[in-house]
């Protein structure tokens, strides 16, 4: 869920940002469905500097008992902190740690890696190499998103999120050979996102990739599948997903 | 039967706010303690928890909570640690070197291993969602914090290390994970731990909440 302000929004590539409505809403929507986790972005934090998301958590947590990871804009220990204590579970970092690699020691060794998602924002570039962006898509930063991901998991994060920034929003699948590669290469569970658009991408990108988890942000919002979609293209693929009655 | 008053035990470790309102949920009174003081004079205790099982026995000590936890356990206070809160409730932890623990349940707290029984690697943190199943005390779940609990609902964890028990007559539910039993949920008398997170497991986990109140 990228939330803007006090609204739900959806971009196209990271960019082209489109209202939807109010986040809280849609997450409980999400949870009343069964949905496993949920993921709030605050996609304008980089360019201010701060993550503004921590009201929105603590409404959050009054009716939703699931896990909830939050990003954007998190610098600091302080940041961290603070998130956590509004309520979230998991805090997801991008830029902050790429341009300081010892703040994922610093959050990982005070709060432990259970809390930490690394998440890569992954770009194709013209040497056929998937290169990381950082400020919401905006700075290119040269580091290769396998190298990056692999340091990553080395410093301690627990998770990695990995979004195509190719796909993002465009439903054209996900990216499976970029979900491969990291995939493969890392000790930690991976969650894919960027491109789903039938039940079937989600289907193909578990069974051809060593991912762990799938998340999900257009389809749903645009209410083109629900959870239970999701979950019965699973059991007819042999795919384990929770049991919820 | 006590009344609905719970006690979070607040030592700067963990989402309290959700285990909180998780209980609130379920009806129960909820304090939190931050003082010694506080801790002695609950009616029931929850020690929650994520992060390094070292970081977490420090505080407690630090603060002076251990001691009161202890007096509190021995003197028949119901008890229920939730994650690295279950883990310190073990005699010790091998995670970044040996550090003891609360001694309440005996046993010690190991590294899941990354290899799954058949050979292949395995993700570490076990992070997801997993259904309860009989633990080595073969004990039946009711009149426990199991009672409303099946064998297919599920529960979240996220964790690297896990508790072996000592004495096979506090393992009440194990998970699966790469093939290994691991331990999900412990009791000794007065003293509950479970690896999962209950107030993170949706409804599954509100009714194991809603069990440490009724039962206890």
């Amino acid at each position: 869920m990228d939330i803007k302000g006090a609204n739900l929004i959806k971009s196209v590539r990271l960019e082209g940002l489109r209202i939807l409505g109010q986040p809280n809403e849609f997450a409980l929507d999400y949870y009343k469905q069964g949905i496993d986790e949920l993921i709030y972005m605050d996609c304008v934090a980089s360019l201010y500097g701060r993550n503004s998301l921590s009201g929105l958590v603590s409404t959050a947590i009054e009716n939703i008992f699931v896990p909830l990871t939050v990003g954007g804009g998190i610098r600091s220990i302080d940041d961290v902190f603070e998130l956590l204590r509004a309520g979230a579970d998991k805090v997801a970092v991008n830029t902050a740690v790429v341009n300081d690699p010892q703040l994922i020691t610093q959050i990982v060794n005070k709060f432990g890696s259970q809390c930490l998602v690394l998440s890569i924002d992954a770009k194709l570039n013209s040497k056929g190499k998937w290169e990381v962006l950082t400020e919401s898509g905006r700075e290119r930063t040269g580091l290769d998103a396998l190298d990056w991901a692999i340091k990553g998991a080395e410093l301690g994060v627990g998770e990695i999120l990995l979004t195509s920034v190719d796909r993002e929003g465009t439903r054209q699948g996900f990216d499976v050979e970029l979900v491969r590669l990291i995939s493969e290469s890392v000790s930690v569970p991976v969650i894919a996102s960027g491109g789903l658009r039938t039940a079937q991408d989600f289907v193909s990108v578990i069974k051809e990739t060593s991912v762990d988890a799938v998340a999900i942000a257009d389809a749903f919002h645009y209410r083109r599948l629900n959870v239970n979609d999701i979950r019965e293209a699973a059991k007819s693929h042999g795919i384990r997903v929770r049991h919820y009655a | 039967m006590l009344k609905n008053n719970l006690t979070i035990i607040d030592y700067g470790i963990g989402n309290i706010m959700s285990v909180r309102r998780g209980f609130e949920y379920c009806g129960a009174n909820v304090f939190l303690a931050s003082t010694e003081d506080e801790i002695l004079s609950a009616d029931r205790l929850v020690l929650p928890g994520v992060g390094a099982f070292r970081n977490g026995m420090d505080a407690l000590i630090r603060l002076g909570f251990s001691d009161a936890i202890l007096a509190k356990a021995q003197s028949g206070t119901p008890i229920l640690g939730i994650c690295l809160g279950m883990q310190l409730l073990f005699s010790k932890s091998y995670e970044f070197g040996e550090t003891n623990g609360l001694g309440l349940i005996p046993g010690e707290v190991i590294g899941i291993s990354k290899s799954s029984i058949d050979g292949n690697s395995l993700k570490i943190p076990n992070i997801g969602w997993r259904n309860l199943r009989s633990g080595e005390s073969r004990r039946p779940w009711k009149n426990t914090l199991l009672e409303e609990i099946s064998t297919t609902d599920e529960m979240y964890f996220v964790h690297s290390f896990t508790a072996v028990c000592g004495d096979d007559s506090n393992s009440l539910a194990k998970s699966e994970y790469g093939g290994f039993d691991l331990t999900a949920v412990v009791q000794s008398g007065n003293v509950y731990g479970c690896q999962f997170h209950p107030e993170k497991s949706g409804d599954a986990g509100l009714r194991l909440l809603n069990s440490f109140i009724k039962t206890t």
